[in-house]
């Protein structure tokens, strides 16, 4: 057994395990950590195929993004999952269907790689150019040459969401007192007191 | 190692418009809400290089960015006709603006955020180029339309006009991966060259998903649902960008995809077009004679005048091109017009949009009143004015490429529309006066006048034009 089918070994199980305790846990807060767990196992996994590129953009992206939004998403909300979870059985046949559907699929769909290899590879038509740079090297190369236009506009595309998600969403509340460390420092004594004459007997 | 950097010439327009936006969004984020004026006028300023910079351009055929990017005589006319109506609509949006304390600087900036994605539609020279200017041009309405979100009416109309684009987007996208699929090509060129004039039944199928796309984008009957309710819900200056820039450009993207992509292949497509044409034209005639709402009866009657412009294409000639670039230009200059005029509608600080308030505008005012029975004239088609010549030459095309049906359901179709405009007249005209409108704007005075003397005296000069979208039109092929 070479070290890289150690290492696929190792992740793979991994993933396995933590994909399935996303699903057992208890506690949410736990789910989302095995989710993590999962993801980077699955990079390490991409990395073993030498797709580097892949790895690094899961890392980056559902790591270090969306599993951490998910994370603030299950702590800042309530959400009561042991309710969420009452109806479980009742939609285990469903779901069990569904598994069992997918299964399936799987299976037809990796027989053909055994069945027919020749079909396989009739279909995939379009070669990988064989080169010595990384893919990540090679993707640097086009994005910024071949497809700048695409990737661009694409860009603008993101702007344009963002922009309208702001514009749509953020309301300036008037009348809230926020702090101003300028403005406190500027005060001076005239500002803030008033020196009034009482006489005595009368209040203000 | 060498890097291979595109011809960026062509597309100096959108890098115009993309640099000086992400300009204006630093300027507007620093600044504040307090620099919407400034962000406002330079949008336009922005707008208007744009369209310097193509009209001093050099002519000729230009590819770049690997054959994503055409700059044709085509490209070059609707784009022209693309930021000028941008333009315009946004200049008579100020007073609007203003009034309902909706002075936001984003406004101008996600017109000319989404104009720059028109003119990549315009441009595309392949299927990713199409879909990516058609998102950002189609995002940036979304936001626009919902865009007084304290306004029921406005937040219902983005949202609705959000969902039907997002499925007509995907529709959009299935048919561009089974073209893809089936040809093995986004290009249009290679898709001309895989396909050798035979189109097999994937292509077929990805064809009318496309054309689906296209017909959301152009409100062509079946995919029309969504304008009515959004042209009457979102701000008015906002349907008046809605109506003349956006409607322009995808009618551009879609002639020249059915005319560059699939010129071998005219049989498949035509009969699509001549559906659309026929359905929206036969329900733009029906469906606005009981609209009271005028915005909801401009609606009815782009969705018309889109039949009318698609009886051009249905040709499949250059002169059925022509005459869609001829229409398309006469039709926007017109809509502009009357929704300057629908601007111009507010009586005691409030802006109204039934048809009824138009009553006694004769009276109250003759010249503003004159400019609007002349726009609904030509909307009518009604010789001599200009929407007469537009009709003229769509039909004159249909009936040269052998569509007598067709031009004469078109014909028998404007007949039946023209009651609704005349209808508009009597109210002017003829009903029991009520009291009269606020001033007008300057702005507004201006657009409508421009608007009303183009119609007027299209017939005493019609040359500039016409040849022009003859040259735009030979250049497609």
């Amino acid at each position: 057994m070479t070290v890289a089918a150690a290492f696929f070994y190792l992740f793979a199980s991994i993933t396995v395990a933590s994909g399935f305790m996303v699903v057992a846990s208890r506690n949410p807060v736990h789910s989302v950590l095995f989710l993590i767990l999962a993801f980077v196992n699955a990079a390490g996994l991409f990395l073993l195929l030498g797709a580097e590129f892949l790895a690094m953009i899961l890392v980056v992206v559902y790591v270090g993004a969306v599993a951490v939004l998910f994370l603030f998403v299950v702590m800042m909300l309530d959400v009561d999952f042991a309710e969420l979870r009452q109806g479980f059985l009742d939609y285990l046949p469903i779901g069990g269907l569904l598994g069992v559907i997918f299964l399936i699929e799987m299976v037809l769909f990796l027989g053909t790689y055994y069945a027919a290899p020749e079909a396989v590879h009739a279909a995939s038509t379009v070669k990988a150019a064989a080169s010595t740079l990384s893919n990540t090297e090679q993707l640097g190369r086009v994005l910024y040459t071949d497809y700048v236009f695409y990737f661009q506009t694409a860009g603008l595309v993101l702007l344009v969401a963002m922009i309208g998600a702001i514009i749509l969403t953020l309301h300036h509340k008037t009348g809230v007192k926020r702090q101003d460390i300028g403005a406190q420092v500027a005060r001076s004594k005239d500002t803030a007191m008033e020196i009034k004459s009482v006489r005595p007997g009368q209040g203000l | 190692m060498t890097a291979h950097v595109p011809a960026l010439m062509p597309a100096l327009p959108e890098l115009i418009l993309a640099s000086g936006a992400l300009l204006l969004v630093l300027i507007g984020a620093l600044r504040g809400e307090s620099s919407h004026g400034f962000v406002h006028a330079s949008s336009v300023l922005l707008l208007g290089l744009a369209l310097l910079a193509i009209a001093l351009g050099d002519g000729g055929t230009v590819v770049t960015f690997n054959g994503a990017f055409i700059n044709d005589g085509f490209a070059r006319f609707m784009k022209i006709a693309a930021l000028a109506a941008a333009l315009v609509s946004l200049v008579v949006s100020q007073g609007y603006l203003q009034r309902h304390k909706v002075e936001v600087f984003e406004y101008p900036l996600l017109v000319v955020l989404s104009t720059t994605g028109m003119l990549v539609m315009i441009s595309a020279h392949d299927l990713i180029a199409l879909y990516l200017g058609l998102e950002l041009s189609s995002l940036s309405l979304y936001v626009i339309a919902a865009f007084r979100r304290d306004d029921l009416r406005s937040t219902e109309a983005g949202l609705k006009y959000f969902v039907l684009g997002a499925l007509s987007s995907g529709m959009l996208l299935y048919g561009a991966s089974l073209i893809y699929g089936f040809t093995g090509a986004v290009e249009f060129g290679a898709i001309v060259k895989a396909l050798h004039g035979h189109a097999p039944t994937g292509v077929i199928f990805g064809l009318a998903f496309l054309m689906a796309g296209f017909a959301f984008k152009i409100s062509a009957v079946p995919f029309h649902m969504w304008t009515p309710d959004v042209y009457e819900g979102a701000p008015t200056p906002v349907t008046t960008f809605f109506a003349s820039a956006p409607k322009l450009a995808a009618m551009a993207m879609t002639v020249r995809v059915v005319m560059t992509a699939f010129p071998d292949v005219t049989h498949e497509w035509r009969q699509i077009v001549v559906f659309i044409a026929l359905g929206s034209m036969v329900l733009g005639a029906f469906a606005a004679i009981g609209q009271t709402n005028i915005k909801r009866l401009l609606a009815y009657s782009s969705i018309g005048h889109v039949g009318y412009a698609l009886v051009g294409l249905s040709a499949g000639t250059d002169a059925g091109v022509q005459g869609v670039v001829v229409y398309m230009s006469i039709y926007t200059v017109t809509t502009l017009g009357a929704f300057a005029c629908v601007l111009g509608m507010r009586r005691d600080g409030h802006y109204v949009e039934d048809i009824n308030d138009l009553a006694g505008l004769g009276r109250n005012n003759p010249a503003l009143a004159f400019a609007l029975a002349m726009i609904m004239f030509s909307l009518a088609g009604i010789p001599p004015l200009a929407g007469f010549f537009a009709k003229w030459y769509v039909f004159v095309a249909a009936v040269e490429a052998k569509f007598y049906a067709l031009a004469i359901i078109g014909v028998l179709s404007s007949v039946v529309g023209a009651f609704y405009y005349l209808r508009i007249v009597k109210i002017v005209y003829f009903d029991d006066a009520k009291t009269a409108f606020d001033p007008l704007d300057s702005s507004l005075k201006a657009v409508i006048l421009v608007s009303s003397l183009v119609i007027f005296l299209f017939w005493l000069y019609p040359a500039p034009l016409v040849n022009a979208a003859s040259l735009a039109a030979s250049s497609l092929h």
